[in-house]
């Protein structure tokens, strides 16, 4: 069984984008280790309630690591320590008795905070709209089986398709670089058959809108990679530099 | 100008000049090697790199890509640090599998644009330099010219003191570590790169950085030493 | 007894023979003409498979569409979350499968109580769904030779299903939400995030615009449409505990039935039979693990009673107790389909034989579903590759490796059947306003099979609502754009304003969640997977008081002009309690068991449950009556002319 745990919690409050925000701190008494860090946090908000304080904002939403809306920077990594897993994956039992656990909001110039731990994301929404899609209407496909695809392009497509667009990739990056979700992206669409068409338009379109946003450019640190919840691989990176590089050549 | 104007362009920028910098040492550390085999070999090939148009032109080319590499250093350091907001994490702890070179990068290449100063200080100011001032129909005294090819007595001379030695020591170590980590980027930048590539990249660069680096350390140490052909 | 309306309701089932019916319709609906296109404004609410499919193809046929969702960005939509997969009548490997068999596995699954028509429907256009998300890039899982691979899923004797990992529906709502962006491209489509919907504003009887809160600044806003489409997912969320997202609610459907829309079955709820099971107070919510793991997986509880006190007390291992010391229940109960069996049926007898003192857990609440003899069978490799994810999510959560021992699972609540009531052309009983996906009361009748909800939600957004939804438009194109100065948008946002003043002015002291956790569990031990006339007239009670509590006891802190998190949860909490006051009232009318809903008084000598056709073929339509008032019953037959109605049989 998962012992209960104490431990000193250090969360950043900031009321809004141009506020100033600082550090609180809470002392969080005989949490079990089977809560998840999101638990632990409601947990916090019902004590913030009590007092008649105002909870702390955070994203989330689905809880099961897939919705990509959960964003927390806590001990220094995005979505914590554990590997592999996002926040509200992450299990009490990884702390021990007496830590102190920093929360921070992802910190980028391209993710403003809306308030505490919560950030806008829409530049990943507006990146996806400038060219993340195969230019059709509903209605009127080829059948499903109709081009045979590779199991081992399928996987690789897959593998890219698997990002959940929570942005730990920028958060992680010292320059505050996109590059991982565009080029998991770009590379999804860029192995398949259907997506190959307008491929090159396409890397084009949403490179250009990323860099538009203000995001940094990729210096290779291999950060977002390592911090990736979903493990998405920087052979991405190198899969839209190379499809950038060939459609601007064309040109 | 799709170079300049997006993210990509300017890394490609920083990856073809790099790469091209790579080949420069390979072929400088080549050269080197020749000085403590043979004082009349290295000198003959100082001579053949003198004040000739071929040399001049390499040079100018030279200085160009290390213009180009270290202006764009700072384009691109300045732009990610904007990128990366004002506010910064309390708490920062690297990733597994994140070198420390990676993360550092300008700082290295600063420490190596010194290092170059230095060298440039100590052996091209004497050796290249006076013969274009020469050539420019500048006064250059006598004793200056006269030893202009001698790069075998310029190496002796300076790695024999071990301030300069200890400095070259330090200097190849930064260089070393920011061409580990730029090597294998510059082909990852360049799209030359997947999951099967990303660790032979690693491995040839890594073995050709090591070799370049061993080369020039061996001048150093024979130079101080007395070894070989530098030998007194 | 419920007051029964007298109000005749009119499915509009177009006539001729069943397989024809949507050709015909097809063939003869009123269209809209692209010129006019441009003209008509669509409100479409929540951007999920339904939401996003629906927004993207209206705004390919010319629709001018405003989409509006909760999250920080479309693709957060909890159809994401799906896992297994999404059945489509292809019979790609040769088994068997056709579009009748499709229909009819979701008739027979659904227990006999969904609409013909709509279901034969549903399973003519599943095939075109995948062929939309192949052209879309959804990287299905394939075979070596490159073609699509499928899996079996529950309730079925062939293998229909197409999955991508076991992360299906993420990579249809991200084709769907790729779709979208399209169209936001385009400039037919305007994406509003963050904004959740707290009313509809009806002008002339029709549906004209809603009523929406910008959740970052707080500002109540209003928006104009010439109709309004609600695809905004189940109210599971009702129980507290449940297997949908933290944000996941039944307010938009809510509001709808307010303004008049009926709802249809709120009493049909999914129990979802493997999620992992509840480990505490503090937990917030309950996670799903694929029903795809019972296609390798084998369910057991121990035979002897004395083996399940030792595992709930702790002192013996699963791996302990010798095969044949092993109850695999469902094997031995329905052979035919064993593991396989669908999820009400696999959630009922994992109940009653923990109701038995077989649970294997601390809290008895438990059983084991087991990998030893596929790992046996296939090896680990091959059970790794298939699915590894959902074995590493299980080791994080239960702290368990499942490669050595078995899996903890129970049911948990997972997914509502019932919803707005739509017809044939998915219109609700207000004229403009359409529903789709989990909100509307659907194509599953009284239990959904697995691997179905994604092709419903795909089906009414990109096959079937952008027809549908024409045939009410083609009569508008003379509306012009409305304004949102008319008086009814005025008095439909002075509502709003004067609710949350009301909220915010009760300044008690309990917080929003620890009053949802009563209703939690009061909807969860009285309507939950059996229910008797006691439970569920002691849970209208027990509904009555949380109401009460709630509007004495709740506190808000903070601003209502500004983000408020908490009077967010707030609104939603106050529609889950008149859910489950509907829930309820549905349940109590419905005197027999069917899917979903399992009356105790009502099953056969085995327990299975027993249907009464006699009086109950009927979808429970509830009209709303104003506040406080018992809602009216109007029953809409259904009268199955196809297929014959027979007791569920998955034995043999």
């Amino acid at each position: 069984m998962d012992k209960n745990i104490s431990f000193t919690l250090k969360v950043w409050r900031q009321r809004g984008p141009k506020a100033k925000g600082a550090f609180e701190t809470y002392q969080m008494k005989d949490i079990p280790g089977d809560t998840s860090f999101l638990e632990m946090l409601d947990i916090l908000n019902e004590q913030l309630v009590n007092e008649n304080k105002e909870p702390v904002a955070f994203d989330h939403d689905c809880r099961e690591g897939i919705c990509g809306m959960c964003s927390l920077y806590v001990n220094g990594h995005p979505h914590g320590p554990a590997t592999g897993a996002t926040t509200c994956q992450l299990y009490m039992r990884r702390f021990k008795d007496g830590d102190t656990i920093t929360v921070e909001p992802w910190r980028s110039a391209g993710f403003p905070v809306i308030r505490d731990l919560m950030v806008d994301r829409t530049a990943f929404d507006k990146i996806q709209q400038a060219g993340g899609y195969v230019s059709i209407n509903t209605g009127g496909m080829p059948d499903a089986n109709a081009i045979p695809i590779g199991k081992d392009v399928a996987e690789e497509a897959m593998d890219a398709a698997a990002c959940i667009g929570c942005g730990a990739c920028v958060a992680a990056c010292k320059n505050g670089s996109a590059m991982l979700f565009v080029s998991a992206k770009v590379s999804q669409f860029a192995l398949l058959p259907q997506g190959k068409v307008e491929a090159a338009k396409r890397v084009k379109a949403m490179v250009a809108k990323m860099d538009e946003l203000g995001f940094g450019n990729c210096t290779n640190t291999r950060a977002c990679e390592a911090e990736c919840p979903k493990c998405v691989s920087i052979s991405n990176i190198a899969r839209l530099n190379r499809e950038f590089i060939k459609a601007k050549l064309k040109d | 100008m799709w170079l300049t104007k997006s993210s990509v362009g300017r890394k490609v920028i920083m990856s073809v000049s790099g790469v091209a910098l790579v080949l420069f040492l390979l072929f400088h550390m080549a050269m080197n090697l020749v000085a403590i085999f043979s004082t009349e070999g290295y000198n003959m090939i100082c001579e053949f790199l003198g004040a000739n148009w071929y040399a001049l032109v390499g040079t100018a080319g030279l200085a160009a890509l290390v213009v180009v590499h270290f202006v764009y250093a700072f384009v691109l350091t300045i732009q990610n640090r904007k990128a990366r907001g004002s506010q910064r994490y309390a708490v920062a702890e690297r990733p597994k599998g994140v070198s420390w070179a990676s993360q550092n990068m300008l700082a290295l290449g600063i420490i190596v644009v010194v290092g170059l100063g230095l060298h440039l200080f100590n052996f091209w100011a004497n050796m290249q330099l006076p013969e274009v001032l020469h050539k420019l129909g500048m006064h250059v005294d006598s004793a200056t010219m006269a030893s202009v090819a001698d790069g075998s007595g310029y190496i002796a001379k300076t790695f024999t003191c071990p301030v300069y030695a200890a400095l070259y020591v330090i200097w190849l170590a930064a260089l070393w570590f920011h061409l580990t980590h730029g090597f294998w980027s510059a082909m990852q930048t360049l799209g030359i790169n997947n999951k099967v590539w990303f660790c032979r990249w690693k491995a040839i660069g890594n073995v050709i950085v090591t070799l370049i680096i061993l080369g020039f350390l061996a001048v150093v140490v024979a130079g101080f030493f007395g070894l070989g052909a530098l030998g007194a | 007894m419920a007051k029964i309306s007298s109000i005749k309701v009119d499915s509009k089932i177009p006539e001729g023979p069943l397989a024809e019916k949507w050709t015909n319709y097809k063939a003869h609906q009123k269209l809209v003409n692209p010129a006019n296109k441009r003209k008509l404004d669509i409100i479409v609410v929540g951007t999920g498979l339904a939401g996003a499919s629906a927004a993207a193809s209206l705004g390919a046929m010319g629709f001018n569409v405003l989409n509006f969702c909760i999250q920080d960005s479309p693709r957060r939509a909890h159809s994401i979350a799906a896992q297994g997969g999404i059945n489509a009548a292809k019979n790609y490997q040769n088994d068997g499968d056709s579009v009748y068999r499709l229909f009819y596995d979701t008739i027979k699954g659904g227990d006999y109580r969904a609409r013909e028509a709509n279901v034969h429907r549903l399973a003519e256009v599943s095939g075109a769904i995948i062929d939309q998300c192949v052209a879309q890039c959804v990287p299905f899982a394939r075979e070596y030779g490159g073609l699509l691979a499928n899996r079996s899923f529950g309730g079925a004797q062939v293998s229909r299903t197409f999955y991508a990992r076991g992360q299906t529906g993420q990579q249809l709502l991200l084709g769907a939400y790729s779709a979208l962006n399209y169209q936001v491209n385009q400039g037919t489509v305007k994406v509003y995030t963050r904004y959740e919907m707290l009313d509809l504003v009806i002008i002339d009887g029709r549906a004209r615009g809603i009523i929406a809160r910008n959740l970052v600044t707080g500002k109540v806003e209003r928006f104009a449409a010439h109709a309004v489409v609600i695809g905004t997912g189940g109210y599971g969320n009702a129980y507290f505990l449940s297997t949908n997202a933290m944000g996941s609610n039944g307010s938009a459907a809510l509001q709808c039935y307010r303004k008049g829309a009926w709802f249809a079955n709120p009493c049909y709820a999914q129990i979802h039979p493997t999620c992992i099971p509840v480990h505490g107070d503090k937990q917030s919510k309950l996670t799903l693990m694929s029903e795809s793991l019972r296609n390798d997986g084998r369910i057991w509880v121990p035979k002897k009673l004395e083996d399940a006190k030792a595992l709930q007390a702790g002192t013996k291992h699963p791996n302990d107790i010798p095969d044949e010391d092993r109850d695999f229940y469902l094997e031995r109960r329905y052979p035919a389909f064993g593991n396989l069996v669908p999820r009400d049926v696999a959630s009922r007898a994992a109940k009653e034989r923990c109701d038995k003192g077989f649970g294997v857990n601390n809290t008895g609440l438990a059983v084991f579903l087991d990998f030893k003899y596929a790992i046996q069978r296939l090896g680990e490799d091959v059970v790794r590759q298939r699915y590894g994810n959902l074995f590493d999510m299980y080791e994080e959560i239960a702290d368990t490796n499942p490669y050595k021992e078995p899996m903890m699972i129970f049911p948990a609540i997972h997914y509502t059947m019932g919803g707005i009531w739509v017809d044939y052309e998915l219109q609700t009983s207000v004229p403009g306003l359409f529903a789709i996906g989990e909100a509307n009361f659907s194509d599953h009748g009284a239990n959904r099979l697995g691997a179905s909800a994604l092709m419903q939600g795909l089906a009414d957004g990109y096959f079937v609502l952008p027809y549908t939804i024409q045939n009410y438009l083609a009569d508008q194109i003379q509306v012009p754009r409305f304004s949102t100065d008319a008086p009814e948008f005025a008095e439909a946002e002075k509502a709003v304003n004067d609710k949350i003043a009301k909220l915010m002015a009760i300044k008690g002291t309990r917080s929003v969640d620890s009053i949802h956790k009563e209703l939690g569990l009061v909807m969860w031990d009285n309507v939950g997977m059996a229910r008797t006339k006691e439970s569920l007239e002691k849970a209208l009670k027990e509904i009555d008081r949380v109401e009460k509590l709630f509007w004495s006891e709740l506190r808000i802190p903070g601003e209502a002009d500004s983000l408020n998190i908490e009077l967010e949860k707030a609104l939603r909490l106050l529609d889950f309690i008149e859910i489950g006051r509907l829930m309820a009232y549905d349940a109590l009318n419905r005197e027999e068991s069917c899917g979903g809903h399992f009356r105790e008084e009502h099953q056969t000598e085995e327990g299975e449950a027993k249907r009464d056709d006699e009086n109950f073929s009927y979808v429970a339509c509830w009209k709303y009556t104003g506040e406080g008032q018992e809602p009216e019953l109007l029953k809409e037959d259904l009268n199955y002319q196809y297929i014959k109605v027979q007791q569920r049989n998955y034995k043999n």
